[in-house]
């Protein structure tokens, strides 16, 4: 089972539920993935040592002077125009190529090849209690996350699993899709805010378009107003979990304290949410 | 001289449009003879890279000279080896691209040498 931990809305609590989360599987053994490459902070929580490393990136065109015609095929079929052919010269545009591979492909003369453009790392390693921990962190100045994102999705573990928990990133953009893609159930964490309410609405609705079933963490519970509790009842989704607004839990987090650690009396609450999602992800 | 002034209309008397990679269409218009044809711009839709495939765009009308009001620098380092230069029109006033011909004939109008603003495109994918 697949459980992305997505907000919309940055500082909800996305990692702080997903670790606790990840703590709380029992006897299951747990796959955990950081997939906020632009900022990676689930270790911080859950100090995985990181023992393995790879580079990752997409590949883009090299064009072999020679063996070009300059016929044009390859910048008729690069949807993102990141390969021209003006006369007898051919431009290679880095920041616009997705590295799909079309203009290698239709190429006639067999005249493109491809090289690696590293856009960042993948790590992993186990935690001391076993979770099967990896993340993606993208080199600064890089422009697109989604590469790395399948990369690390695609990643094979070292240990079999059972549940796989992806930490996403904040927005409701590409890597967020990403992130989602291919998940079981959507684990949607909120704050009772006018902010936290437009960020849910955005991303029910990448949820709804993937068709992936969601329900939803209310964190800080008790601040702001009654808006995300109507908009809820209204959308059909079901809030499975609420976190008060504690100043101790604020203090155990900026310490690196996972909530669970902090506040034991949360671990029947995070396996009890756990049961929930299995019965909802298979429904 | 083949000229492309980028326009938000269909012919000669349409208004300049000061986008270069946006631009709604363009007007190829022969500076000696006056004839003239438009043509609307397939990079208006391109979710990015529009000023690479609007430049190879013009480049296959035959242009040898483009009028706009704003270059980016994937359009620049595209135009540039094509061997088409780059000319400014004031994007403030009203201006038609009969107007902008009859500047550019009048030698009014500057040359771009570099981009002229950074790209727009930031990493939405």
């Amino acid at each position: 089972m697949r459980i992305v931990v997505a907000s919309g809305k940055g500082g909800t609590g996305k990692t702080t539920v997903a670790t606790s989360l990840a703590l709380s599987t029992g006897e299951s053994s747990v796959r955990f993935i950081d997939c906020d490459v632009e900022a990676p902070n689930a270790a911080l929580f859950l100090h995985p040592m990181l023992d393995t490393r790879k580079a990752v990136g997409i590949q883009l065109p090299v064009v072999d002077e020679a063996l070009c015609t300059h016929c044009g095929r390859c910048a008729e079929v690069c949807e993102f125009h990141a390969i021209a052919v003006i006369g007898k010269k051919i431009l290679i545009f880095p920041e616009l190529c997705h590295g799909c591979g079309s203009c290698t492909l239709i190429c006639p003369e067999k005249a493109i090849s491809e090289r690696l453009d590293v856009m960042g790392v993948l790590e992993s390693g186990m935690t001391a209690t076993g979770v099967d921990f990896a993340q993606g962190v993208m080199n600064v100045g890089e422009p697109m996350a989604v590469p790395i994102i399948r990369e690390l999705k695609k990643w094979t573990p070292t240990h079999p699993f059972e549940i796989e928990i992806r930490d996403a990133p904040p927005g409701a953009s590409c890597p967020v899709v990403e992130t989602m893609r291919g998940a079981d159930f959507i684990l949607l964490v909120t704050e009772p805010t006018p902010f936290g309410l437009h960020d849910l609405k955005q991303v029910v609705g990448i949820t709804r378009e993937l068709g992936i079933p969601s329900g939803v963490v209310v964190n800080r519970d008790g601040i702001g107003d009654n808006a995300v509790e109507a908009y809820c009842a209204e959308a059909g989704l079901p809030i499975l979990m609420r976190i008060p607004m504690e100043r101790r839990f604020a203090e155990a987090i900026a310490s690196g304290r996972t909530l669970v650690e902090a506040a034991p009396e949360y671990r029947t609450a995070f396996q009890t949410l756990l049961q929930d999602i299995t019965v909802r992800a298979a429904a | 001289m083949k000229l492309v002034i980028s326009i938000t209309g269909n012919n000669l008397e349409s208004p300049f449009d000061p986008r270069f990679g946006r631009a709604a269409a363009f007007c190829l218009v022969d500076s000696e003879t006056g004839e003239w044809s438009s043509h609307e711009n397939p990079a208006l839709s391109a979710s990015g890279g529009a000023g690479v495939q609007a430049a190879q765009f013009i480049a296959k009308l035959g242009a040898q000279a483009v009028v706009s009001g704003a270059y980016g620098p994937n359009a620049f380092d595209t135009l540039s080896p094509a061997g088409i230069e780059m000319y400014l029109a004031p994007s403030g006033e009203t201006l038609t691209a009969a107007d902008v011909l009859t500047l550019f004939k009048a030698g009014k109008l500057s040359k771009a040498e570099a981009a002229t603003h950074s790209g727009y495109h930031e990493g939405h994918h």
